[in-house]
Parts: structure tokens; C-alpha cells; sequence
């Protein structure tokens, strides 16, 4: 079997455990995915061909979204996490409702760029980007984006994002599932 | 699982299978009556809780066999204000699955004290309010607690305080952990002469009844228990209820009618069998003990019409669906230095008890609550919207948002809610839910000394942290309630036909045999979490009622 068919048997991992597959299902499946993850999606490097929901020239923009919500500093950020690959599957799993915002979002976002002399949002400045996210920080489109890579940051592994658990180690969270006492630094 | 035609004229349908609905069905089972309890939501993991998610982003967007909560989407309701406004869509929810709420539930499971039975007597009532005396005193339902805390498992630690209700027995179980917020409240409780202690809570600290301790997951409030250390109706009632081999429990058996023959007694229920094509059956029987919680017990009632019960069924009152009391809050946050790792364990934690009591001159307000110690959001939700004093996105988000994790608590505070005739549950006339079934729809405005008591405890809150070392404090926003978790008191028991639903043993005033044993019980609502008071109505309710049943008082 070659990657890229572990690429595509991975997608519909990911796709059938949103879409009404039952917990007990995804926890007997968990391994097989795990190690889907670990072969095809350690290999992702930005510039991921086959997305389920966007485009090639709207996955990019979005990943560039993402990494300025969450941006890589001295520490990872959602592109370490690859969280667009998160984004990307909730947008026809979980999140399908909002398909038509996101759309629609990005043909105004691209406007937007056009309007001011750019190419596309992702060869913008940093500073640039910022301002025309900030410009449209309350609309509905941002909204969704801005809860999709920060979800991608922080749901487990297996759903895209939070790649080797570098959401949960900014935060400081083991998903052990099993403590004992002391907990934290404070405990009697 | 023993199985029951619907024809067939059983003794017993229990509606509901959460707190008070397990408990009436096991008692009644293991007294020998044949019973059938309908649950309008699926059957979650019961029987098999090892399977149960703890992934939180399949616990935000469950696909519909996973749902242990009501979907507000499907289940639709309304709310307003007052009934003066159009109310509008209402996010109102409860445990829906078997077992009920009680399989996603903090756990709390903190007994009303002695006085809160008789507060009109001891206190006197309060302009604008239902405040009244329960039918019954805590001396009599007291053994009903011990019986709840024995047969369920209850952790906890019992304390000669004025605080708590006096116990005849302690808890079967030591209790949990003191997290680091637990410590760090006892911290200024040393410095401002409080009194805290640990939770008591439904989950169980050592093996007991078969089931294994509390394995301190963390992933607790709103998910099933998969070690089975949370002691919810589908693992500490219902099995047992099975095991007589007289119950059966349905699952996706949604209530819509409670149906009356022309003599004005109950005959059984009409049900939507959601797992077979929303075919409607009805179940025959005897008696009708209705257990589907503060909102849905009155929902299901006034569906009930009929030309003998115009106003809906044992409503000859007006009072079902009034005096609707929810859940108010009021607190605040904290930053510390290190970390307190508040993930790990039951997300309840440590109770501050010194302003449970009535304190009318010295405070200002009726009333009272109890304070929590606790500071766990799950790793999404704290993304989402868990930091404070920095914007949502960005580098300053970022660093805000690494800076606080793990390092801060919160005082999440339970405040008693007056009665108000006018806060209620009722039939929106417009909107139905995804069965066809008319909306709930909630209206709801706290008394002004619900208000007085909420920012007592929000700026109480603030001196408690300040005084336990934090480096940062934030204040809760007070708002008034819309809804939610802990909804009681409309049904109110009492010896009146004219101002209460059901009398002191839960039969129904106006139909006699109807029993109504839930939330909806309750005349006032109490300081504390309702769950372990509405367990211990139901042991003594089930009782009462299989003796009655015994001995022809009730007719089986």
C-alpha cells in the first residue's frame, strides 16, 4: 500500500467517525487510525493536495488564516498542529453548515486583497494580514475559521489537528485519562 | 430483559429514568409490581460504559446515538423574560438518555438542611414570592437520604456544623481528593474564618456495589463514566431494577400524553418510538409514576388535556408548570502562580458552607448558596473562550492563553432561587419540536433579591481569591437565569389541592392514580445541588407507594 492510499483510507477514517459512526466504533478503529496519522499526515508539509472540502488556492489562504489566529512563536503554532487539515474535514463533517459562510467569506476576503494590489492573502505581509483580518474580525466567516484553528489546536489528534499533541503540550494538558493524587501544585 | 406487550395492563410506567425514575423503578420492581419505565432518550453505553467518549470534540458534536443530552435543535423550546414578550428560540437542555441526567452530572449530591423544609415558618415569607413550607420536615425524610447514600454511593465526609443537615449514618464512602482550588480556598478560609470541606458527590472513592473507584479522569461533567465510579441511575438503579426480572426499560420512548378513561383515572401513556419510525404505541396500566424532570414533567401534563382535564392533567390547581426555580450563579476567577492541574479529577471540587444559611439582616437578602471550588475547562472549550483579559485570536491571545492554562480556579457559586408564580414552564402556542409536539417554553425573571444574592456571592468570591494569593482576579458578569440544569418546583407538593399538584406521598391531587415524583416536587428550592433530595423523595415515594399498592390504597 502506498502513502497515498494510506492519505485517502485516512480521509475516510476521519470523515466516517464524524458522520453518525458510533464512540464505540471510533475507539475499536482508534489504533488503525493512529497509525494512518503517524504515516501519511507526519509527512504534510504545508501544502497538502487533497483537500475534502476546499480548494488548492483556499486551503492555502486558510492556512494562512490559521497562522496568524494562532500564530507559530517560540513555540508551535497551527501550523505545527496542522490545523487546516482539521478545518478542512469539519467543513464536511461536523461543521458541513457552514460551508456556504466560509465560501463565501473567502471570495470577499480575496476581494479584499485584489482591492489593495495583492495576489492572494497568503503572499501578503504579516503586518498586512493582520490588518485585513483584524478588519473583518466580527463577521461570521472569521468566526468560523478563527473556532476551526483553535479547535484544531486543541481536539484530539485523530480529528486532523493537534498533530503529536502540540495543542495540548502549549497547555499543558495529558490525556492520560487516569490520576492520582497530587494533582497540582496546591494540593493538600 | 423482560419484555411487556404494550396490551398488556402492567402495574407501573414509570416516565423517566433519571434520578427519581431509576429509583421508583427499581423499588417497585424489587417489591414484586410489574414495571415499565420509558426514556425518551437512547440507551448511551448502558451496559457496556466502557465505551463511553471522553473525546471532546465527539462530545460537542455527537452523532444522534451518542447523545446523552437533549438537543435543543430537536427538543426545541422557547424563552421570555415575562409574558409580555414574544419568547424566542431557548437553549434549554437536560440529561436525555437512560439514566437520565444523572449520567452526565457533576454528581453533587449535598442533602437540604433541616430548616429548608419549613423556611415560610422559620424566616416568613417574601412580597412576590411562593415561599411556603413543604408538607414534609427533613426529620422525615432524613432515614430517605441515608437510604439514597447507602444504596447509590455517596463520597463525602460528615462534619458537626451548622452547615450541613445532621446525618444518623455517614457516608458510605471517604471522600474525594482535595484538588489544588480546594486547597487553596481552605487557604483563605484560614485566614477569613471559613469553613470548607470536600464535595459529596455521587462517585464512588473505593470499589463498592462491583464497580470500580474513581480513576480521576477529569473528563467528567457532561460525559459518561466509563469505569462506572459515578454513581448515575444506569449503573447504581436500573440494573438492578432488570435483575427482578419484572422491569423492562424502553429506550427513544418519548412520552407525548398521559391518557385518562371518563372516570378521570390514568390508564396509561402514549408514546413516539423514535427507534421505529416515530410509530406511536400505547402502553396500559395501572399506575403512572411520573419522573421526566422540573421541565418535562410539566410539559407532559399540560399535553394532557382532555374535556374531563381542560387545563391539562391534575392541574385543577393552575400551579403545574409555575414556580419553576433554575440554577443561579455568580462568581469569579483567579490566577495563580503555579499550576494547579484542575483537569485532573472531578470537576467539582471543594464547597465553601458559611453562606448556606438565611442571614436576612446581615447580608441584605433572602436567601443563600453554596460556593464551589473548581477550575477545569476541557482543552477546547478553555481555547474557545477560557482566557481572560485578551483578545481571541493572535500572538497576545497565544501568550495570554499558554500564561493562564492550568493556573487558574474558579468560585462557581449554587444560589437559592425564590418561587415566582409567574416563572414557569408552559405549551408555546407557535413553535413545535422536530415530533410535532408543542415547544416547551421557559419564562423566567429572578426576584430582585436573587440579584442582591448573586452579586453577594460575586464580590464574596473575589475577597476569597484575593485572600487565597491570586495574582489576578476577574469578576463573573451577574446574569439572571434561562433555564438549564437543576429546574424544580413546578409541581409543587403541599396539602392544598387549591395551591399545590401532588400531596405529601406524590400522589396527584386531582388523579388518583397519578404520581408525580421528580424536581418538580420540590415547594422551595434549597441552597444545594437538588439531585440528592429529589433521590431521597423517590425512596421514600416508592415506599409509600408499594405498600399503598400492597394494601389497596392504590389499586393494583
Amino acid at each position: 500500500m502506498g502513502p497515498k492510499v494510506i492519505e485517502d483510507s485516512r480521509r475516510q477514517f476521519l470523515i466516517q467517525s464524524m458522520t453518525g459512526v458510533s464512540a464505540a466504533w471510533l475507539a475499536a478503529s482508534w489504533p488503525e487510525i493512529a497509525a494512518a496519522a503517524e504515516t501519511s499526515w507526519g509527512q504534510y508539509t504545508g501544502a497538502w493536495t487533497r483537500f475534502a472540502f476546499f480548494t488548492q488556492a483556499q486551503g492555502a489562504t486558510v492556512d494562512a488564516m490559521a497562522a496568524q489566529i494562532f500564530p507559530t512563536t517560540d513555540t508551535p503554532g497551527a501550523k505545527e498542529a496542522q490545523a487546516i487539515i482539521f478545518i478542512d474535514t469539519a467543513l464536511v463533517t461536523f461543521a458541513k453548515d457552514q460551508q456556504a459562510v466560509v465560501t463565501a467569506g473567502l471570495d470577499d476576503l480575496s476581494r479584499r486583497v485584489t482591492a489593495q494590489g495583492g495576489r492572494n492573502f497568503e503572499s501578503l505581509t504579516t503586518a498586512q494580514q493582520i490588518t485585513l483580518l483584524t478588519a473583518i474580525q466580527t463577521t461570521p466567516f472569521f468566526r468560523a475559521i478563527r473556532d476551526l484553528t483553535v479547535m484544531g489546536m486543541f481536539a484530539a489528534p485523530q480529528h486532523g489537528g493537534n498533530f503529536n499533541k502540540v495543542g495540548w503540550k502549549l497547555i499543558g494538558f495529558d490525556d492520560s485519562l487516569n490520576f492520582h493524587t497530587p494533582f497540582g501544585s496546591y494540593d493538600v | 430483559m423482560q419484555k411487556y406487550d404494550p396490551s398488556t395492563e402492567v402495574d407501573f410506567v414509570v416516565i423517566g429514568s433519571g434520578a427519581a425514575g431509576g429509583v421508583m423503578a427499581r423499588q417497585l420492581s424489587q417489591a414484586g409490581f410489574s414495571v415499565v419505565v420509558l426514556e425518551q432518550g437512547g440507551w448511551g453505553a448502558f451496559g457496556h460504559e466502557q465505551d463511553y467518549n471522553k473525546d471532546e470534540l465527539s462530545n460537542r458534536y455527537p452523532a444522534d446515538v451518542d447523545k446523552l443530552i437533549s438537543d435543543p435543535n430537536l427538543h426545541r423550546n422557547t424563552f421570555r423574560r415575562n409574558a409580555g414578550e414574544t419568547a424566542t428560540r431557548g437553549g434549554h437542555n437536560y440529561g436525555c438518555v437512560v439514566g437520565g441526567g444523572t449520567v452526565t452530572y457533576g454528581a453533587s449530591s449535598w442533602r437540604h438542611l433541616p430548616w429548608e423544609f419549613n423556611e415560610a415558618s422559620v424566616f416568613g415569607t417574601m412580597a412576590g414570592t411562593g415561599i411556603a413550607d413543604w408538607p414534609i420536615s427533613y426529620a422525615e425524610l432524613e432515614p430517605y437520604y441515608t437510604m439514597a447514600e447507602w444504596e447509590l454511593g455517596i463520597s463525602g465526609e460528615r462534619i458537626d456544623t451548622p452547615f450541613m443537615a445532621p446525618m444518623s449514618k455517614p457516608y458510605p464512602l471517604p471522600p474525594q481528593p482535595i484538588k489544588s482550588s480546594g486547597a487553596l480556598a481552605k487557604l483563605a478560609a484560614g485566614k477569613l474564618g471559613l469553613t470548607v470541606v470536600p464535595n459529596v458527590a455521587a462517585i464512588i472513592t473505593e470499589p463498592y456495589k462491583g464497580r470500580g473507584a474513581c480513576i480521576n479522569c477529569g473528563m467528567c461533567s457532561g460525559y459518561g463514566c466509563q469505569t462506572k465510579s459515578r454513581s448515575s441511575s444506569a449503573v447504581a438503579l436500573l440494573p438492578d431494577a432488570v435483575a427482578t426480572g419484572k422491569c423492562e426499560i424502553r429506550a427513544n420512548a418519548y412520552v407525548r400524553e398521559i391518557s385518562t378513561d371518563r372516570n378521570g383515572k390514568v390508564t396509561g401513556a402514549v408514546y413516539i418510538d423514535k427507534a421505529a419510525n416515530n410509530r406511536e404505541v400505547f402502553q396500559k396500566a395501572k399506575v403512572v409514576v411520573l419522573s421526566a424532570n422540573g421541565t418535562e414533567t410539566p410539559r407532559l401534563l399540560l399535553m394532557s388535556k382532555s374535556a374531563r382535564f381542560p387545563n391539562g392533567l391534575a392541574n385543577s390547581s393552575g400551579v403545574v408548570g409555575k414556580y419553576l426555580m433554575s440554577g443561579n450563579g455568580g462568581g469569579a476567577s483567579a490566577l495563580f502562580d503555579q499550576p494547579l492541574n484542575e483537569y485532573k479529577g472531578c470537576v467539582t471540587g471543594a464547597a465553601v458552607l458559611d453562606f448556606v444559611p438565611n442571614d436576612v439582616k446581615g447580608r441584605g437578602f433572602y436567601g443563600g448558596g453554596r460556593m464551589t471550588a473548581r477550575g477545569f475547562t476541557s482543552p477546547i472549550a478553555y481555547g474557545l473562550s477560557g482566557v481572560h483579559g485578551a483578545p481571541t485570536w493572535g500572538v497576545a491571545y497565544k501568550k495570554a492563553l499558554i500564561e493562564q492554562a492550568n493556573r487558574k480556579m474558579v468560585l462557581a457559586n449554587f444560589i437559592s432561587q425564590m418561587p415566582i408564580e409567574t416563572n414557569c414552564v408552559d405549551l408555546d402556542p407557535e413553535v413545535k419540536d422536530a415530533w410535532g409536539l408543542p415547544a416547551m417554553r421557559i419564562t423566567s425573571t429572578s426576584h430582585p433579591n436573587d440579584f442582591k444574592a448573586m452579586e453577594f456571592f460575586r464580590d464574596k468570591s473575589v475577597e476569597i481569591l484575593k485572600a487565597a494569593g491570586a495574582k489576578e482576579v476577574w469578576a463573573d458578569n451577574i446574569s439572571d437565569s434561562r433555564g438549564g440544569a437543576h429546574s424544580r418546583g413546578t409541581c409543587r407538593m403541599g396539602n392544598d389541592p387549591k395551591t399545590s399538584v401532588v400531596n405529601k406521598f406524590h400522589r396527584a391531587h386531582d388523579v388518583p392514580n397519578l404520581f408525580v415524583v421528580d424536581g418538580s416536587s420540590f415547594v422551595t428550592g434549597g441552597r444545594n445541588h437538588p439531585t440528592m433530595t429529589i433521590s431521597a423523595l423517590a425512596f421514600r415515594a416508592a415506599e409509600h407507594l408499594a405498600a399503598a399498592a400492597k394494601t389497596g390504597n392504590v389499586k393494583i
